[in-house]
């Protein structure tokens, strides 16, 4: 009864938020200075006006918003996403194409700061007051205050120009056919950027697992497992990790949301071709269609992220004591 | 002459304490450091087969001794004095070695399990082994499922007595028991107490830090009797049974009429802050003897077969 409750809550507040999201993100379309025929044609066309009616008739835009709005939630949830203007091919095929990308940078980027932050996290707690401790805290803060586009940018300029050990962009070797791609040129492609993504979230990680090894070194049990001759490496590994991974997985979890904000400058900075990109695009395009599409599967994406460490948070931190395993 | 050395090794205490001193360093409103002395020159020695009670008040730092011993004192304590084990200097590298070895901790209650990891895990330790634990489990009426379960999961007497199991975990020649009983029913204190007089029986040196002086009555051996900080006497147990007559400290006497079996009468005043400590003897202020010598330096001397700081006691 508790779970049913539970489920019809939560698709409830996925549904409001999809509706919300997609609500928003239109008004903010219609409201920003970008003229979608101005953007398709260019400034300096030669078009006629003729001409220039018939392609809005075509998109749709000489009717008034309400009604494009509902047009466009109609089709939606009847399976058809629309047609994105920037591509020329429709919403669904292009979210496909570059979702994949996508997923595999954050993915990527989401290990590797979860991996990287809870170890430095832990080296940290151990050593706390000591000059490893002070490294790591000034890192992660630096590291916390410093825009990714920014850090892309300097990245780039050190790996690829100057020291030219990775590409400076796209996700493929240029001028290399689709087919003869393999996926070591992939991985080589999606270092820096998934390493630029990465650096959002290192510093959260670290600086948590830290507060909360700290913690569990001040309860008694780890004075006990001391007391019974437990080294400091063998407190971490049987009592540390025990009792910090799983609150900074789900932690690690709910940073879904900042994943994908970065995505966008991340993949601008690498011209990486995945969703972060495609949205740069649609939005400076006044694609209305690729720009709702790629909303609300991004609000689907966070919320899944959101709705994972809820359900982690829960199964851990039981209320009555007893731990479920 | 080799019977000699085997004689003399009897007599070497498993562990003797000369004037241990502790005090953590803290910061008192802002930046004003303060060094703190919670321990002030304690002795105390332990034999093999002994069960010593160290028996006082909350509050007057017996838990730090405990801790001293093993080396598992916060970051921020300093102590000086001297312990030697079996007459070799007790150093804190070689605390390290041998603390879960040959000196076992026993904690006070469940919060010193991790909470997170499976009993039989935990009894084993670093180094046990399961057959060890099995027998241990076995021996102490520990059911079959128990290694599988939580802390949690454990009543009160389970948990005790699987602390004392991961005592013996490995062969301890010293044990330290910090208060053991509190919280149990009377049959199980009475049968913890049972535990530590086989243990000490099997040669085992047994502390055993306590604020109930009711049962150091009856398990101990020896009793020392803290205040402040520090040991004002260490007598037979018997000379407590006997009566205060047969005790030697003031505060000894005061902390026996004080008992509800006996005559129920408190003491008046408190015991001493420890950054606020008279000079002389820590206990002159409620002693109703207190005379101009109090005032000096107070050492542990020998009184009727017993060790006693008090410049008074015959």
């Amino acid at each position: 009864m508790a779970r049913m409750k539970y489920t019809g809550k939560t698709v409830l507040r996925m549904l409001t938020l999809f509706i919300a999201v997609s609500i928003l993100s239109f008004l903010l379309l219609e409201a920003s200075p970008v003229d979608p025929m101005t953007a398709y044609i260019g400034t300096d066309s030669t078009f006629s006006e003729e001409a220039k009616e018939e392609i809005l008739r075509h998109w749709g835009l000489n009717e008034p918003p309400v009604k494009r709005f509902f047009k466009w939630a109609w089709n939606f949830v009847h399976g058809d996403w629309g047609e994105s203007i920037t591509y020329k091919k429709p919403v669904k095929t292009v979210i496909a194409e570059r979702l994949k990308y996508s997923l595999a940078l954050m993915f990527a980027a989401w290990s590797f700061s979860g991996i990287l932050g809870y170890a430095m996290g832990i080296l940290a707690a151990v050593r706390k007051g000591r000059l490893t401790d002070k490294l790591i805290k000034t890192f992660c803060l630096a590291l916390q205050s410093a825009p990714t586009f920014w850090i892309g940018l300097l990245s780039l300029s050190l790996f690829a120009v100057h020291l030219g050990w990775f590409p400076i962009g796209l996700a493929a070797p240029m001028g290399k056919a689709a087919e003869e791609v393999t996926i070591s040129d992939r991985i080589y492609h999606m270092i820096l950027p998934a390493f630029t993504l990465s650096v959002l979230g290192i510093g959260k990680i670290a600086l948590y697992t830290r507060q909360k090894f700290i913690e569990i070194l001040n309860r008694e049990f780890i004075l006990y497992a001391k007391a019974k001759g437990e080294s400091m490496g063998q407190i971490v590994m049987r009592h540390g990790i025990r009792n910090t991974l799983m609150p900074a997985v789900t932690v690690q979890f709910a940073s879904f949301s900042e994943l994908f904000g970065g995505i966008a400058l991340a993949e601008s900075v690498f011209s990486y071709p995945g969703i972060g990109s495609a949205l740069t695009a649609a939005g400076l395009g006044g694609d209305v269609p690729l720009l709702l599409g790629i909303a609300v599967c991004s609000a689907a994406f966070v919320f899944a992220g959101n709705l994972t460490a809820d359900i982690l948070y829960l199964a851990l931190e039981p209320r009555d004591g007893s731990f479920v395993h | 002459m080799g019977n000699k050395i085997v004689q003399e090794k009897e007599n070497v205490p498993v562990l003797s304490v000369e004037e241990l001193s502790v005090s953590f360093n803290m910061y008192q409103k802002g930046l004003r450091r303060e060094n703190l002395e919670v321990l002030h020159k304690l002795s105390l020695s332990i034999h093999a087969g002994e069960i010593l009670a160290v028996a006082g008040a909350s509050g007057s730092g017996k838990s730090i001794l405990a801790h001293a011993v093993l080396g598992i004192l916060p970051g921020n304590a300093s102590t000086r004095g001297r312990m030697l084990y079996k007459g070799q200097p007790l150093t804190e590298k070689e605390k390290r070695r041998l603390r879960g070895r040959e000196i076992a901790f026993i904690p006070q209650s469940v919060d010193y399990l991790d909470p997170l990891m499976r009993v039989g895990r935990q009894v084993m330790g670093v180094r046990g082994t399961k057959e060890r634990q099995r027998e241990l489990f076995g021996k102490y009426g520990l059911e079959e499922g128990t290694e599988k379960k939580f802390p949690s999961m454990l009543s009160g007497g389970m948990a005790r007595r699987v602390l004392i199991a991961s005592a013996l975990m490995e062969e301890a020649s010293l044990i330290v028991a910090d208060e053991p009983t509190p919280g149990l029913s009377k049959e199980l204190a009475e049968e913890t107490l049972q535990n530590f007089r086989e243990l000490a029986d099997a040669g085992c040196a047994v502390i055993l830090i306590t604020h109930d002086i009711d049962l150091a009555f009856r398990a101990a051996d020896k009793i020392a009797v803290f205040y402040a900080g520090t040991i004002v006497e260490i007598a037979p147990a018997k000379d407590f049974r006997a009566g205060k007559e047969a005790l030697r400290h003031p505060y000894s006497r005061a902390f026996l009429e004080a008992l509800p079996q006996n005559e129920f009468r408190p003491l008046k005043g408190f015991q001493p802050y420890a950054g606020k400590l008279p000079k002389g003897c820590l206990f002159a202020e409620r002693c109703s003897e207190r005379s101009g010598m109090c005032m000096g330096e107070i050492p542990m001397r020998k009184v009727r077969g017993a060790e006693v700081r008090c410049v008074h006691a015959r």
